[in-house]
């Protein structure tokens, strides 16, 4: 029988080695005074409220499942030395700090904040300033990144990194983060299961999103615009792609989307606007279109090759220069039920379909795609003619690709 | 030669054709302006109408007009005047109320939606002198067609030929040959033959300066690299006066050596 003293010394010990957290104070004045300080004080489960201040270091090494609390955002200078804050241990929460400085290396991606082979993290309301890799995460699984900001101010592709990175990380939530200014704003390499959710990726050099070999992720609601090349997406299975908005990437090389190797994935919903290319498709199967918005782009389709067995209904084609673009006479791919800004034809019956098919790949498209130095007669006068003759009797574009029952309104606004 | 100019140019004040004329493009800045309410957008659509509509109006307006006043020059050849005067008078009469008009139309619109504070004024100025470019040269085509056919009917089927020819045709047959030819380089073919056609070269250099460049790829920076630079619109701009002089200089030649 134990006694009973005994067993309240035991509940004691709990209470104040484990189940109860303490708070820590790290300010400038306190006991502890660096963060790595309050992270060798504390025991697990503990917070380390972190008040206003400015804290110059870096290499800080979370091992213990902590929670980094910053009161009025204090600052975390590396002061361009290397890595800032690396996690290893599961359970941790940072909150509310404002990280600058981490140093640029090109052996090592030095980043912010690195998580290492831990599970359950929380990153929120952190703030990145003048980053190499913003938020890093690597083989962690299910965490979560919620409303970060990722201010950078990359130059050159060759000596910047990724805003917000996750490599081998499963069962990732990515929501309301601002990311610029950065190489690619979020970067995927073999993560699955991870929900991209309302983030907004804008101005960085090369993409706004770039993911490799994840499957089953699911983006809702994201924002990207006028990233150097848009967003790649590639290699990956069962991608579900919702409402979002693909904004203003103009220039040569640069597109709202490219798809790489995609398999059975879903775009439903997504707005392009004003890119070079909408969406450039490659090797691409078996996925549905619908519901998208293409508005003002050069090109809203682009198809180059090994493409079956895609559905496109209920898309709204609108303004674009070209509507879609072939470059193969075969076609596997079904258009049926879209709104075609270009279509000309009739209902007479009014039931909201039109009577005649739309041919959407014009025959100046076909052309370019052929031979793609004769894009120097665009907005010439004779484009405009022959393009109007093989709408009226197809010759070269591929003849069994039209859309049969074009709607006559948009399919929703 | 001035005195024969302002005639001309009065002449053609009172004729009321340069009104419908500058109406027209009133009407076009102000309508296109309306619909879009976005001056670089305009530009873009203007573009379209004006490489293909100056041209035109600047050949038929030219031919009628020598016609026209066919009488008038034979008894001002009868006056001690100089033949080159003459012509070269009523040729700039022409082309400077056609080219106001155009300039006046359009600039007028635009300033009063705003072109002064926005952007695009640089585009709508190249293309303004794109626009007075081609009023230029093909009236002075017009000019040499007319004098060199008595026959009405043939002057005016010969310089809506020629523009045919060159807004339409030509087109073709630089399409044609890049298609054939697709296995060689290109760039250099595409950059002469563009700049030898004064229709496909305004269209290029106001294509390069708008956004829709960027369609154009890997040619379009071929393209850019040229026209982009100062030697390349210096280049352009002196085709486009080499255009405007050689039909001007051989129909001062025609002229006088014709038998009236």
């Amino acid at each position: 029988m134990i006694s009973l003293r005994t067993l309240v010394s035991l509940i004691c010990f709990l209470l104040t080695n484990g189940l109860i957290a303490n708070t820590i104070l790290v300010c400038n004045s306190c006991k502890a005074n660096s963060v790595k300080k309050g992270i060798a004080l504390a025991s697990d489960f503990d917070t380390l409220l972190i008040k206003k201040g400015i804290y110059k270091e870096f290499n800080i090494v979370v091992d213990k499942p902590l929670t980094l609390k910053g009161e009025g955002f204090p600052v975390v200078d590396g002061e361009d030395k290397g890595e800032i804050i690396r996690i290893v241990a599961d359970n941790v929460t940072i909150d509310g700090l404002f990280i600058v400085n981490v140093g640029t290396s090109y052996t090592s991606d030095y980043a912010a904040i690195r998580v290492v082979k831990s599970k359950n993290f929380l990153i929120q309301n952190v703030v990145l300033e003048k980053l190499f890799f913003g938020i890093y995460i690597e083989k962690s699984n299910h965490g979560r990144i919620y409303h970060n900001k990722i201010i950078g101010d990359a130059k050159d592709e060759y000596n910047s990194g990724n805003g917000i990175q996750l490599w081998y990380s499963n069962h990732v939530e990515v929501e309301r983060n601002i990311v610029q200014g950065v190489r690619d704003g979020i970067y995927l390499e073999f993560s699955d299961e991870v929900l991209i959710k309302d983030n907004a990726s804008t101005n960085n050099l090369r993409y706004g999103l770039h993911f490799m070999f994840s499957n089953d992720d699911v983006y809702t609601n994201n924002i990207f615009e006028n990233n150097g090349a848009g967003v790649a997406v590639m290699f990956s299975k069962r991608i579900k792609m919702y409402d979002n908005t693909f904004r203003k990437n103009w220039g040569t090389a640069a597109y709202g989307m490219l798809l790489k190797e995609i398999n059975d994935a879903e775009i439903f919903n997504n707005t392009f606007e004003e890119n070079t290319i909408g969406i450039n498709i490659e090797g691409s199967n078996r996925i549905v279109y619908k519901g998208n918005d293409f508005k003002n782009n050069g090109w809203a389709i682009k198809v180059l090759g090994a493409c079956y067995s895609n559905t496109f209904t209920q898309n709204n084609f609108l303004y674009n220069s070209f509507d879609i673009s072939y470059n193969s006479r075969l076609n596997d791919n079904v258009f049926d039920k879209n709104f075609w800004s270009d279509y000309t034809g009739y209902d007479l019956n009014n039931d909201g379909i039109g009577d005649v098919p739309y041919r959407p790949v014009k025959l100046f498209s076909y052309i370019v795609n052929r031979t793609p130095e004769t894009i120097v007669l665009l907005r010439s006068l004779f484009m405009d003619i022959i393009d109007f003759s093989e709408k009226v009797s197809p010759v070269f574009t591929p003849d069994n690709l039209f859309d049969t029952n074009p709607l006559m309104k948009k399919s929703h606004d | 030669m001035f005195k024969i100019l302002k005639y001309s140019f009065y002449d053609l004040m009172r004729s009321s054709w340069s009104y419908v004329y500058f109406l027209f493009y009133l009407a076009l800045g102000f309508v296109l302006l309306f619909l879009n309410n976005d001056v670089s957008k305009a530009v873009i659509t203007l573009m379209n109408i004006i490489i293909v509509l100056v041209p035109l109006i600047g050949t038929i307006f030219g031919v009628m007009y020598f016609y026209n006043s066919k009488e008038f020059t034979e008894l001002l050849l009868a006056q001690p005047i100089k033949r080159s005067s003459i012509f070269l008078g009523q040729y700039l009469g022409v082309a400077f109320s056609l080219t106001l008009s155009l300039l006046l139309g359009l600039g007028i619109p635009f300033v009063i939606y705003g072109l002064l504070e926005s952007t695009a004024i640089f585009d709508f100025t190249l293309l303004l002198v794109n626009g007075a470019f081609l009023t230029l040269i093909f009236t002075a085509l017009s000019f040499n067609i007319a004098l060199v056919n008595e026959n009405k009917i043939k002057g005016f089927g010969y310089s809506i030929l020629v523009w045919l020819f060159l807004a339409v045709i030509y087109d073709g047959l630089f399409l044609m040959s890049l298609i054939v030819f697709e296995e060689y380089p290109l760039d250099t073919f595409s950059l002469v033959a563009t700049l030898l056609n004064p229709i496909d070269l305004s269209r290029t250099l106001i294509l390069l300066k708008l956004d829709i460049s960027a369609l154009l790829g890997y040619t379009g920076a071929v393209f850019k690299n040229f026209f982009g630079t100062n030697q390349g619109l210096i280049i352009s701009l002196f085709t486009l006066i080499l255009w405007t002089f050689l039909p001007v200089w051989r129909l001062l030649f025609k002229a006088k050596r014709k038998d009236f």
